[in-house]
């Protein structure tokens, strides 16, 4: 009987992965599940049932980019049978092409593996979390469904700043904490210079530190070990009336949002029916599962477990991260959820062509809906038409969000200059009463009011936090100054590393900060920043003129004393970004009507290839034909055209890149 | 020129050379004109030194097997003419490589070939490609008797220093002496070649070589730009920082210099870098900016033409295979070595028409546009408000009862206005309502706009 029931289980089974996997480049695995729960299957769903809470692990692995956690996953996950042994396992969690091409993780992702130990059956859940400072905001939305944390710091490299801002995330959420020093397997590799480090910073024992190779396998079983020595099952009882967390969710065009959710109390299966304590909406319950990282549908899902809910909603605003789901008539107090993500960039899109206009509001909309970080306000402007104004948690994001758009949605936009979320304290009765009140958000520079009918202007601030090997300390404290930073303080980790805390101004840190401070270093700092409030500040509004005519991607809110230096910049960045033309061109920085700066880009006075016989004409074609198509593309300001991605090159401070 | 079959006229080595000995006929265009004629290009695609800025088909081996290769060129000239049912020849044009190191003999050979294959009229343009090196005097009359009428000289420049730096292995002695010979024995009707925008030249030392090579010329200089091309020694020297680049204003510079020279010494500039004065145009040349049919014989030449001896009706773009001994086994088991074929669309052929017609002082004629596009006038595309409206406005561009073309200044920015152009033609082409019909082309290949290897 059981036999017979396996291959059934399987045929499934290879359906669902063999279409989720082509998807995502990655043949390889099939989900071989442990010989203890097909016992226990009937028809084609995993019963969850034999495992109590006492056998659960929430946790996540937590690291400073590069510093191995996704490898760490990969092992994981092939330990636990999750899936096979292949050398295809890379960045398995990671499933857009954008992670893999970046070697970044956007979009948390979720993987139940079953463990033995000691003679029990283990049930650990893996919540992945982006890997960069722009998305923090995903970590700490990941760390509330879990009771422990694997923090990953790469033995060569030691503390990194973002190794800091996630151990205080876990800190702050009471989350057991194992230290785990990969890459001991490279050359350089100094654990213990390391562990003395995390002993010093954050006060944990060196013997608690677990030396891994995630590359190797060396010693990743003992992680599993601590993980279920050290991190406590979740205190909750399938008794109890229903409270699941809604931690994260996706879209999926054929069955709607898929909610990731965390079980604090109760069961739930398909039929139920759940409210939403934010939208109070009821919603019947169509399917429930594990994530294995691919959904599996179980019977149920009890109290502590980490899974999946399918119910009908239509829309991913419906699925509240943060939410708290209880069965119909039988309330809950809602767990504390958290704050909603803080756009702290924004940024212009419009459609190369109007006439795509109602295309790329639909990519947008199903892009959003998996990426409810992004906010989109629907904006216009005399140049560029209809368009929208994103909001975005950092640059990186922001780039990420248009290299999705381009390669999931084949969209092309222009994009603005970004900046950052100015406020403005109005002193004009008129201006108070048409915005109905006296403090005002400014996204876009277009809408910047004039210095006379303003008190005072604020802009947006971070504390920044750098790690940094000493020998670079002068350089970095140099650049800081020049970002209008202000030191709040400086540690020594250890005899070589240090901490440097800046209370900087967002917008100067906004586009090219990180790698400026990259490259001055060979690499070696790391940042990481929080939000800090705002300060006041004298700004005004620059315009970028192409022969007089503004250029609307470039308008920026400066602050006044950059404005020169800026505008300069900018003027002589762009007379290299932009061709040669038939005719001179003027490039002109302005605030108002006043000329701060300008380069003149030259008239091409000869450009025509020396030799076209037989042999080079096709070759040739092929060129011009090339140039013709990128003509189309080209943005006009003007009778000047500029090619498309050259003011986000120009906005980019940085030459080498 | 490269790999052009029939290359312009550079003259020597690398410079112009086809490959191997390059035969090209010009044909005609895409609608058969009463009597096919064709231009032949066969290519000589050996070398004996590569030269710093060459980046053509071209091989240095030890030692040619010249009776192989020449048997080669002849069976394969014979079979793209008998393919393409050229009835009268307008020229032949030996490019290379370094054509004038063939023997005169394997010369005489391929147009014995061309005339048995189709009518070669006594008076039609035969020209060679010459290398100082290998234009002695003796030599060049072993060319005439086998036919040749027209020398193409690659002197480059009358500079020794500027030569070793080309990488050329004559010197500016050798220059004048075979540019001197060529005109005994070819006169009025040998052309030279000339280098502009070397590394480190000044205006001062272009305006003199200009001058010096003015009083040693004939009727027919062709002026090039230095181009780098990658993979070359001289522009990994140049892109290393070894050499300086030189800048835009000063290759502006020494281009208009040269063209008001020349002008004033009472030439005519008929093409972007040709420069005839008593009427000596190449004919051969011509046939490529007028898209006329040529066809390309040998090691990696370059040919358009119908394949009306198929049956075919469209202009395809063909290209023989590049290496010469595998280019022979081709040649030796199916009678020639086409590697690639590409049926042009009638909007491909209209670009070509369009992109290089407007690099000669004639343009492109109404009479040459009807003839490929018989229901859309220069007119109906270009006359409506549009880009070359503008370029017309700004001095670039005349339309008018001759045709399209540039202005005298609009010349010298051609590829700044032509993509502008190839927009405005794209957008107004409507296809024809019937479907052109698909060449039946060649063997197996044919139709299709894919590129497929010839049977």
């Amino acid at each position: 009987m059981s036999g017979i029931i396996t291959k059934k289980i399987f045929l499934v089974v290879l359906d669902v992965s063999a279409c989720e996997l082509r998807k995502s480049g990655w043949f390889s695995a099939f989900l071989p599940f442990p010989q203890s729960l097909l016992a226990s299957y009937d028809e084609e769903k995993l019963d969850m049932s034999t495992y109590p809470v006492e056998s659960i692990r929430n946790f996540s692995i937590i690291a400073h980019v590069d510093h191995g956690k996704s490898t760490l996953a990969d092992r994981l996950l092939e330990i636990t049978g999750t899936i096979a042994k292949t050398h295809h396992n890379k960045q398995v969690l990671d499933k857009l092409q954008v992670e893999r091409e970046r070697g970044i993780t956007v979009k948390a992702q979720s993987a139940s593996l079953f463990y033995s130990h000691e003679g029990a059956n283990y049930l650990l859940n893996l919540i992945d979390t982006p890997g960069h400072v722009d998305f923090s905001y995903e970590v700490s939305r990941s760390l509330s469904a879990c009771q422990g944390v694997l923090l990953v710091v790469d033995a060569n490299e030691g503390i990194q700043a973002q190794t800091v801002a996630n151990f205080y995330l876990a800190f702050e959420a009471q989350l057991a904490i194992i230290p785990v020093i990969n890459k001991i397997d490279l050359k350089n590799a100094d654990p213990e210079r390391v562990e003395k480090q995390i002993e010093k910073l954050f006060d944990i024992p060196i013997d608690e530190c677990v030396r891994i190779s995630a590359k190797q396998g060396t010693n990743v079983e003992k992680v599993l070990q601590k993980v279920i020595e050290k991190i406590p099952p979740p205190q909750c009882n399938t008794a109890d009336p229903l409270k699941a967390l809604v931690f994260d969710s996706t879209f999926d065009h054929y069955r709607g949002v898929i909610a990731n959710i965390a079980l604090f109390g109760g069961e739930i299966q398909k039929g139920h029916k759940v409210v939403s304590a934010h939208t109070k909406k009821r919603y019947e319950v169509n399917e429930v599962g594990i994530l294995t990282p691919n959904e599996q549908p179980t019977h149920k899902l009890y109290a502590g477990q980490v899974g999946y809910l399918i119910a009908g909603m239509k829309e991913v605003t419906e699925a509240q991260i943060g939410d708290t789901l209880f069965l119909y008539k039988q309330p809950v107090e809602p767990l504390p959820g958290f704050k909603s993500a803080k756009p702290m960039v924004f940024a212009g899109m419009y459609p190369v062509d109007q006439t795509e206009y109602n295309n790329l509001k639909s990519a947008l909309e199903r892009l959003t809906l998996n990426d409810s970080s992004v906010t989109v306000h629907r904006d216009s402007s005399l140049a560029l038409g209809a368009g929208w104004r994103l909001g975005f948690l950092g640059l990186l994001h922001m780039e990420v969000f248009n290299q999705r758009l381009e390669q999931e949605y084949n969209m092309s936009v222009i994009v603005t200059a970004p900046t950052v979320p100015y406020k403005a304290v109005l002193s004009s009765a008129k201006l108070i009463k048409e915005y109905g009140k006296a403090e005002i958000t400014i996204i876009n520079p277009a809408q910047f009011p004039d210095k006379l009918s303003v008190s005072e202007y604020l802009e947006p601030t971070v504390l920044g936090t750098i790690v940094t090997p000493q020998e670079y300390i002068g350089k970095i404290i140099a650049l800081c100054q020049d970002r209008r930073a202000v030191q709040k303080d400086m540690l020594y980790i250890d005899e070589r590393r240090v901490i440097l805390k800046y209370l900087f101004p967002l917008n100067e840190i906004v586009v090219d900060f990180y790698d400026a401070l990259k490259s001055l270093s060979s690499g070696y700092a790391s940042f990481d920043y929080e939000d800090a409030g705002y300060q006041a500040a004298d700004l005004i509004k620059m315009d970028i003129l192409l022969n007089g005519n503004p250029v609307e991607e470039l308008a920026t809110i400066i602050h006044n004393d950059k404005a020169y230096a800026t505008g300069k910049f900018l003027c002589e960045r762009l007379k290299d970004a932009i061709p040669r033309q038939l005719f001179e061109i003027a490039i002109q920085a302005a605030i108002g009507k006043k000329i701060i700066a300008r380069e003149t880009l030259k008239a091409y006075r000869k450009n025509v290839v020396a030799k076209c016989y037989g042999g080079d004409i096709t070759r040739r074609m092929k060129l011009l034909k090339r140039q013709a198509e990128g003509k189309k593309l080209m943005r006009k300001i003007g009778n000047v055209e500029v090619p498309r991605d050259a003011f986000i090159r120009v906005l980019k401070r940085q030459t080498d890149k | 020129m490269g790999h052009a079959p029939g290359g312009p006229g550079a003259g020597g080595d690398c410079w112009g050379a086809c490959v191997g000995l390059g035969l090209c006929l010009p044909p005609q265009s895409g609608v058969p004109p009463p009597v096919p004629t064709g231009a032949p290009c066969p290519q000589w695609p050996y070398c004996r030194k590569r030269c710093s800025y060459c980046n053509f088909n071209k091989y240095v081996v030890p030692a040619v097997d010249e009776a192989a290769v020449r048997a080669c060129l002849v069976r394969e000239a014979r079979t793209l003419l008998r393919l393409s049912q050229v009835q009268s020849v307008t020229s032949v044009f030996f490019g290379g490589g370094t054509p004038s190191l063939a023997s005169p003999r394997t010369i005489a050979a391929v147009l014995e070939a061309v005339a048995g294959a189709a009518h070669l009229p006594a008076g039609a343009e035969v020209t060679l490609e010459a290398n100082p090196r290998s234009a002695g005097t003796a030599r060049l009359a072993g060319f005439k008797a086998a036919g040749v009428n027209r020398l193409s000289v690659g002197i480059q420049s009358l500079d020794d220093a500027e030569l070793r730096l080309l990488g050329r292995e004559h010197t500016a002695a050798e220059a004048r002496g075979a540019v001197e010979a060529a005109r005994g024995l070819f006169p009025g009707r040998t052309s030279i070649d000339l280098l502009f925008g070397l590394p480190g030249q000044s205006r001062g030392a272009w305006a003199r070589g200009l001058e010096a090579a003015l009083g040693l010329c004939d009727h027919h200089v062709s002026l090039y730009q230095l181009t780098l091309e990658r993979g070359t020694a001289l522009a990994a020297q140049v892109s290393g920082g070894a050499l300086p680049a030189p800048s835009q204003d000063l290759l502006a510079d020494m281009y208009q210099t040269a063209r008001a020279a020349l002008v004033a010494a009472g030439f005519r500039q008929y093409e972007v870098s040709n420069f005839a004065r008593k009427g000596t145009l190449s004919t051969h040349n011509l046939s490529y900016w007028r898209a006329e049919q040529y066809i390309g014989v040998g090691p990696g030449a370059h040919g358009r033409f119908v394949l009306r001896g198929e049956g075919g009706r469209s202009r395809e773009a063909r290209v023989q295979t590049l290496e010469p001994d595998a280019w022979m086994r081709e040649v030796q088991s199916r009678g020639h070595g086409t590697r690639r074929r590409v049926v042009l669309s009638p909007l491909e052929q209209l670009e070509e028409v369009l992109a290089l017609g407007l690099r000669t002082d004639e343009g492109v004629t109404h009479e040459r546009w009807g003839r490929f596009s018989p229901h859309l006038s220069l007119e109906a595309i270009f006359g409506a408000p549009g880009e070359a409206k503008a370029l017309q406005q700004q001095g670039w561009l005349v339309l008018d009862g001759g045709g399209l073309r540039c202005t005298w200044r609009g010349l010298a920015l051609l590829d700044s206005l032509l993509p502008a152009l190839l927009c405005q033609l794209q957008r107004r082409w409507a296809p024809p309502a019937a479907p052109a019909l698909p060449a039946q082309g060649a063997a197996p290949a044919g139709g299709g706009g894919a590129p497929r290897r010839s049977p």
